[in-house]
């Protein structure tokens, strides 16, 4: 059975891998809407995967994950705008200070927010991503309030022109494969593995010696980092930065990605953020109805498959085992006891 | 008053493991542990007794800090641990299991096991490793799986084990992290017959220099395990002393044999 | 700045406060008797707006518009509690991505049938005019909506304090399961609660429409000023949600004209602390 555990995961991975590599073959190969959609898809799902860390691994669902997204992203664009700053190689210390600025938003609302859960714990979160959506609709001087900061132009490392799409998007893929390894490493190593106890059985891992809400507090602060991550990154993609970026319904939105991609496994918030993207770029340029799709996809995936798409050959595989051999699990009880 | 009979336990170490003094609950108005003062010895073996609502599983919780206590002390070898968090008391060697299970449902059972090793070890905090590139760790889970032989489902999910399995789990979660004074809250609750026999066998093999206190409603577990048992009534202690004497009390009959 | 300033904002902030204590209440003791955080409840008052736009064109009612909108949405939110939200339990997260997906769906209905223009409701023209005293000119629309939230507002007091179903679902606010146990059927309450709620969003939609408008969005820019009310008030508390109303619509007003800048940092701040201070609101119950 270790061995069956082993080699599916060995697979997973491969999948993965290959996927990516399917990826960064034919994204280039399509035409330029083609890239810039993806593009936008693997830039926001970055912080969909940040989220995924506190839904799917700590079990704390955050109505607020944009505004690290926004904090990054506004950086970014005030940077460029206001200071020429971020423009040329001077881009790599621009991702460093979206990483620092998502993490420090982080662990000051995570000061607030830790200690609650559950329902409290959303609401707690949605206050304060308002919290920042109303300064930058606000704050006219700094953010250009509704209006938002264009940037005009993207960075230039010597010959490289970011504004060549497929550069941009390598750019992006590249940041996104190692964000999807860091992650993936951390929600594998001991840490990581805390928190899935901390989502199982919080009570528990206190009395195992685990401090819980320093655990909780540290993987917010990680969270809010790689929002900012994903919003330096999305600043540039799309050019433009405004409260539409903070809006509650873009948290919500980043929420329903990882949910109809399958809380707990990281790609599962890729794959939804690329459902998403696809649906509400590609789809609304061919038909006026498509919210519809995207709602129903949603109320389905709530009701039918709380496991979301990731879920879906582990819950083949249950029935089939179901069906297969009912009388296994009572030959091992037994056992336990004997 | 609680006269502590420990034969065994003064020769070694002048300190108690635990120590409660005058420890008392109460939610609201209702008092739910009233002035507990009890010692228990490294290698101690006792039992708290006492019918449902004597306030035995508040005490563990107190002892254990998951609620803060109303008034009194806790000490663990000598320090006032009275103010501190669990993860804090537990790094001092204290364990416990629950009476209703807490366990990871939705975690195999090896990764039950490696979460609770991993308790009280600083590299909790790595995030830049595996934890499958910690073999020692994994060395150490595989012991304790095989010693209470689960090592033909250590990749079952908790939530698909039977009641019983999860029972000797959760003591096997709790002996993870080397504890030297273990709190067992009805280890036998739920166990038929048989399985409540293997489950104070199981106990009585354990290391003799650890100090149980046990929980328990299964007087045959109690007689097997402990050497020395107080009642719990209405939160406040009744009475204390050796099994035998205990069994012959009137008053203990009186409150809570007579009621079995 | 003079007295005039203050006494103006004053009664613009009551009566916005008025708006969201409709719109607030009915979250506030969803929530209450549920624990459901409701994210379609910016939809109800959106599509409460639409739904008397609508009766307005083919009527020419105002006065009509009001009910039959209420009542639709109203009943609309009773649907989706019994089909959707009843089967799916106690999960909280899954429970809000339903409300959101729901929304979602409530707002291409929206585009769909109203297209993507912005409305206003036009009130009776005794209603437009405006009054003036002391040398200010208060409209009398304004005064129209305090009035309407003091009689809905009298009227769920009493209604939960002195009848046999307001005492049911107090004792399902205080503890649902105590309440089963004693006989009282949460499962209806909770139909009732959650009707009753999309109830008073759609009349705060049709009040509001003459005042806020009706336009695509309205829905989530205004739902996280109802979380405000019913964070700050504590939930599940008509009365809390009176006062957060109240303090939500002032705030909204004096920052918006005093410090513009940070204006709705100073509405959302408070209410992330307070969640974080007492989790329950400022007058919730443990």
């Amino acid at each position: 059975m270790s061995e069956r555990a082993m080699t599916s995961n060995q697979t997973k991975i491969l999948a993965v891998l290959a996927a990516l590599v399917a990826v960064a073959i034919v994204v280039p190969n399509t035409n330029s809407f083609l890239i810039l959609l993806a593009t936008r898809a693997l830039a926001f799902s970055i912080l969909v995967m940040s989220l995924d860390i506190l839904l799917g691994y700590t079990g704390l669902a955050s109505l607020g994950q944009a505004a690290y997204l926004g904090v990054g992203a506004y950086l970014t664009a005030i940077l460029a705008t206001k200071y020429q700053f971020g423009l040329g190689y001077d881009f790599w210390l621009v991702l460093l200070f979206g990483i620092m600025v998502g993490g420090a938003l982080a662990a000051v609302f995570g000061l607030l927010a830790i200690r609650a859960s559950g329902v409290y714990f959303l609401m707690i979160t949605l206050a304060l991503g308002q919290c920042v959506w109303g300064l930058a609709y606000r704050w006219n001087s700094l953010t250009g309030g509704d209006n938002g900061i264009n940037l005009r132009q993207r960075p230039k490392f010597g010959a490289i022109d970011l504004s060549n799409e497929v550069a941009f998007f390598f750019l992006v893929f590249v940041i996104f494969c190692i964000s999807l390894g860091l992650m993936y490493t951390l929600v594998r190593s001991p840490f990581g593995r805390s928190l899935a106890g901390i989502r199982e059985r919080e009570l528990r891992m206190k009395i195992l010696g685990y401090n819980t809400w320093l655990h909780k507090y540290i993987a917010f602060i990680i969270a809010g980092a790689f929002g900012g991550l994903s919003g330096v990154l999305w600043a540039h993609t799309a050019g433009i930065v405004s409260p539409i970026n903070i809006e509650l319904t873009n948290s919500v939105d980043a929420l329903l990605m990882a949910v109809l991609g399958g809380a707990g496994t990281l790609v599962g918030g890729v794959i939804g953020s690329f459902i998403v993207f696809g649906l509400r770029e590609y789809l609304s340029t061919l038909v006026p109805w498509w919210q519809y799709v995207l709602g129903i996809i949603y109320v389905l995936t709530i009701l039918f498959l709380p496991t979301g798409l990731m879920g879906i050959p582990e819950r083949i595989r249950q029935r089939r085992a179901r069906n297969g051999n009912a009388g296994k699990p009572k030959q091992l009880a037994p056992a336990a006891t004997s | 008053m609680a006269t502590d009979a420990t034969p065994n336990a003064s020769s070694e170490s002048a300190l108690p493991a635990l120590e409660l003094k005058g420890l008392s609950k109460s939610f609201g108005g209702l008092h739910a542990v009233r002035g507990v003062t009890f010692k228990l010895m490294p290698g101690d073996r006792k039992a708290i007794i006492g019918p449902n609502g004597a306030g035995k599983t508040t005490l563990f919780n107190l002892i254990t800090g998951i609620f803060p206590s109303s008034s009194g002390q806790v000490l663990l070898y000598g320090r006032d641990v009275t103010a501190w968090s669990s993860h804090r008391r537990t790094a001092l060697g204290m364990a416990r299991t629950f009476q209703v299970t807490h366990l990871f449902p939705k975690l195999t059972v090896l990764d039950n096991v490696l979460l609770a090793i991993k308790g009280l070890r600083p590299s909790k905090y790595v995030m830049w490793r595996f934890m499958s590139s910690y073999p020692d760790v994994y060395e150490k889970a595989h012991g304790l799986l095989e010693r209470a032989q689960f090592m033909d489902r250590k990749d079952t999910e908790v939530r698909f084990l039977s009641h019983g399995e999860q029972r000797q789990l959760e003591i096997v979660l709790g002996l993870a992290s080397d504890p030297k004074i273990l709190l067992l809250d009805e280890p036998a609750a739920g166990l038929s017959s048989g399985e409540s026999v293997e489950m104070s066998e199981f106990l009585q093999g354990l290391d003799p220099k650890l100090a149980i206190l046990l929980i328990e409603h299964d007087m045959d577990v109690v007689f097997d395990v402990a050497s020395n048992i107080s009642v719990l009534h209405f939160g406040e202690m009744l009475e204390s002393g050796p099994a035998e004497q205990i069994r012959q009390s009137a008053k203990v009959r009186e409150i809570y044999l007579g009621t079995e | 700045m003079s007295m005039q300033f203050w006494v103006v904002q004053a009664f613009n902030g009551l009566s916005y406060g008025a708006l969201l204590f409709l719109l607030g209440s009915g979250l506030s003791l969803i929530f209450g008797v549920m624990r459901i955080v409701n994210l379609s409840h910016g939809s109800y008052f959106l599509l409460g707006g639409y739904v008397a736009l609508s009766v307005i064109w083919t009527t020419g009612s105002w006065v009509l518009a009001i009910p039959v909108a209420a009542l639709a949405i109203a009943f609309i939110g009773l649907l989706m509690e019994r089909i959707f939200l009843r089967p799916l339990g106690f999960d909280p997260l899954r429970q809000v991505l339903l409300t959101v997906g729901f929304a979602f769906l409530f707002q291409q209905a929206a585009l769909d049938i109203w297209s993507g223009n912005n409305f206003d409701i036009t009130p009776p023209a005794a209603l437009t005019r405006s009054v003036e005293a002391g040398g200010m000119y208060f409209p009398l629309y304004r005064a129209f909506m305090i009035a309407t939230a003091l009689v809905i507002g009298l009227g769920l007091w009493l209604a939960m304090e002195k009848t046999r179903i307001g005492a049911a679902v107090r004792a399902t606010v205080d503890d649902a399961q105590m309440a089963r146990g004693v006989g009282i059927d949460t499962s209806r309450i909770s139909m009732f609660i959650f009707a009753l709620g999309a109830f008073l969003a759609a009349l705060g939609g049709v009040i509001g429409g003459g005042f806020l408008g009706v336009y695509p969005g309205l829905d989530f820019e205004i739902l996280p000023l109802a979380f405000a009310v019913v964070i700050i008030g504590g939930m599940g508390s008509l009365g809390g949600a009176a006062i957060g109303a109240l303090m939500v619509g002032l705030a909204d007003n004096f920052g918006k004209a005093l410090f513009p800048e940070v204006s709705y940092f100073t509405l959302y701040a408070p209410m992330a602390l307070i969640l974080a201070i007492k989790p329950t609101g400022l007058f919730g119950r443990e």
